[in-house]
C-alpha cells in the first residue's frame, strides 16, 4: 500500500511516467524482501507477544515439541499473547525461523485435545509455508495496483494525445482497446484483491485438514472452533494489516454475520464451515 | 540421425528419474533414521521420568508395592530391548505400569494436590503424547519408503542403491479411556 502511494507521489513530482513506475516497483520489492527477512518479529511486537519458557507452559511446550515431531519439523519459538480472546496465529519465513503464538484466552479456555488441535493448525501453516506464500501474493497484488495505477494514467496523459492525427481507420480499433484498457486497469486491483482473499481462504481450510491429519483427531479442532465461534470477547490488538494470520478472523466488534459480501473480503472462511467440515471427517 | 537422438533423449530421461528417485529414497530413509532417534529421545525422557513418579507415589501409598515393582520391571526391560518389535512391546508394557500406577494415585487426594506429583504427570503425559506423535511420523515415512521400494518402477532404482524397507513401530494403543485397576 505504502509502496502504491509513493509510487503516485513520483510519478507525479517527477511527471516521468516510466520512471516513476520502476521506482515504485523497486520500493515494494524492497519492502517485501524486508518484511520477508523481519515480517516475524514486527508482527510478534505488534500483537505484545511474550516469549515463554517451558517451565512457565509445560503443557503449550509439549503439545508444540510433539506436533512439531509429527510435522518433522524444527519446533517454533513458542509466545503467548496477553489477551483475552481465545485465538493463535504463526508467523516466519520458513520452518527454521518459526514462531507460535497463542493468546492467554486460549491457553485458559481449552483442553489438552483442542489445543493439540490449534497447535496442529499453525504447524500445518508453517510447513506448507503460507506465511511466505501469504507474502508473495500481498506483493504481487501491490505490483498489480501499480501497474494498473500506471496503466490508467499513461492512458489519461498519452491516450489523448495518441488519439489525435491517426486515420479514421486505425482511431476506432484503438478506442475500443482503449476503454478496455481502462476498464482492466480500474478493475484489476479489485480482482486481485478478491483472489487474495479467496487463498487465503483456501488456505485456512488446507491447514484445518493438515492439522487434523497431524493430530489425527478432526473433533479437536472442531471443538476448539465452536468454543471461539461461541466467545464474544473482542480483540485489542486486531487490525487488518494482520488479519490473515490468525486463526479465525480477530474482531473488535462482538458477533457474527454471514453476508455474502463480507465473506468476499474477509481472509477467513466462515467459522460455522470450518467445523461442519471438520466433524464430517 | 533422429532416431540416435531420441534414443539418447530417452535415456537422459531414464537417468533423470533414476537419479529423482534414488534422491527420494535417500530422503526417505534419513528420515526414517532420524525419526527412530527422535522416538529414542523422547522413551528415554520417560525413563528418566519414572523413578521421580515412583518415589513421589512411594511417599503417599508404600504399601502398594505390586505396582511398583512392575513399573520399575517393565522400565528395566525396555531399557534392554533391541528390534523394533522387541521395544514396541516392552514400552506398550511401560506404559500399561505407568497408567497404573496414575491411576492408584487418583485414590490418594493429598498425592493429587502435590505440585510435584502434578508437574510430574503433566511430563508424563506430554512425554507419551510427543512418542505417539514420534512415532506416528516415523510410520508414515516408513510407509512412503516401503512404498516407494515395492511399487515398480522405483524398486529398480532402491534394487540398485541396496534401500531395504523399514518396519512399523506398532504400539496397541490403549483406548483413551479410564483404565482397570486391581486392588
Amino acid at each position: 500500500m505504502f509502496a502504491g502511494g509513493l509510487g503516485y507521489l513520483f510519478g507525479l513530482l517527477l511527471r516521468v511516467g516510466i520512471a516513476g513506475l520502476i521506482v515504485a516497483l523497486l520500493i515494494a520489492a524492497g519492502l517485501s524482501y524486508y518484511s520477508y527477512l523481519y515480517g516475524d518479529r514486527l508482527v510478534l511486537r505488534a500483537s505484545r507477544a511474550r516469549p515463554v519458557t517451558h517451565e512457565e507452559e509445560p503443557r503449550l511446550h509439549n503439545i508444540v515439541e510433539g506436533l512439531a515431531l509429527a510435522a518433522g519439523l524444527p519446533k517454533p519459538t513458542v509466545y503467548v499473547v496477553p489477551e483475552a480472546a481465545p485465538n493463535a496465529f504463526a508467523t516466519g519465513r520458513d520452518p527454521e525461523h518459526s514462531s507460535i503464538a497463542v493468546t492467554q484466552g486460549l491457553l485458559e479456555k481449552m483442553n489438552r485435545v483442542e489445543l493439540e488441535g490449534v497447535i496442529g493448525h499453525e504447524m500445518s501453516h508453517i510447513r506448507d509455508r503460507d506465511i511466505l506464500l501469504g507474502t508473495v501474493v500481498a506483493t504481487l497484488v501491490g505490483a498489480v495496483v501499480l501497474i494498473a495505477e500506471y496503466m490508467l494514467r499513461w492512458f489519461w496523459w498519452g491516450g489523448g494525445r495518441l488519439g489525435r492525427g491517426r486515420d479514421r481507420d486505425g482511431g476506432e480499433g484503438f478506442a475500443i482497446l482503449f476503454a478496455l484498457g481502462i476498464v482492466f486497469a480500474i478493475l484489476a486491483p479489485f480482482f486481485a484483491q478478491v483472489i487474495k482473499m479467496a487463498m487465503s481462504r483456501r488456505r485456512e481450510y488446507l491447514a484445518d485438514a493438515e492439522g487434523a491429519l497431524l493430530t489425527r483427531y478432526p473433533p479437536g479442532l472442531a471443538s476448539a472452533l465452536r468454543k471461539i465461534a461461541a466467545d464474544n470477547t473482542p480483540m485489542r490488538v486486531a487490525n487488518n494489516a494482520t488479519a490473515h494470520l490468525w486463526l479465525n478472523q480477530p474482531s473488535r466488534i462482538p458477533g457474527e454475520s454471514n453476508h455474502w459480501w463480507e465473506n468476499l473480503f474477509s481472509t477467513h472462511p466462515p467459522i460455522q464451515d470450518r467445523i461442519r467440515i471438520l466433524e464430517e471427517m | 540421425m533422429l532416431a540416435l537422438w531420441i534414443v539418447l533423449g530417452l535415456v537422459g530421461l531414464i537417468l533423470l528419474y533414476g537419479v529423482f528417485t534414488y534422491n527420494s529414497l535417500v530422503r526417505l530413509r534419513v528420515r526414517c533414521e532420524n525419526a527412530w532417534s527422535q522416538i529414542d529421545v523422547q522413551l528415554r525422557r520417560r525413563y528418566d521420568l519414572i523413578p521421580n513418579l515412583v518415589e513421589s507415589v512411594k511417599g503417599y501409598a508404600a504399601h502398594e508395592r505390586e505396582v511398583f515393582e512392575e513399573v520399575t520391571n517393565a522400565r528395566a526391560s525396555a531399557q534392554a530391548a533391541s528390534g523394533v518389535q522387541d521395544q514396541a512391546r516392552a514400552e506398550n508394557q511401560l506404559t500399561a505400569g505407568i497408567r497404573r500406577l496414575i491411576a492408584v494415585a487418583e485414590n490418594y487426594p493429598q498425592l493429587k494436590a502435590n505440585e510435584n506429583f502434578l508437574a510430574l504427570q503433566e511430563e508424563l503425559t506430554g512425554t507419551e503424547s510427543k512418542i505417539a506423535f514420534a512415532r506416528q511420523f516415523y510410520n508414515d515415512q516408513a510407509m512412503r519408503l516401503n512404498t516407494l521400494v515395492q511399487s515398480f518402477p522405483s524398486s529398480i532404482v532402491a534394487g540398485l542403491g541396496r534401500f531395504e524397507q523399514r518396519e512399523f513401530f506398532d504400539i496397541e494403543e490403549p483406548a483413551r479411556g479410564p483404565v482397570g485397576v486391581r486392588f
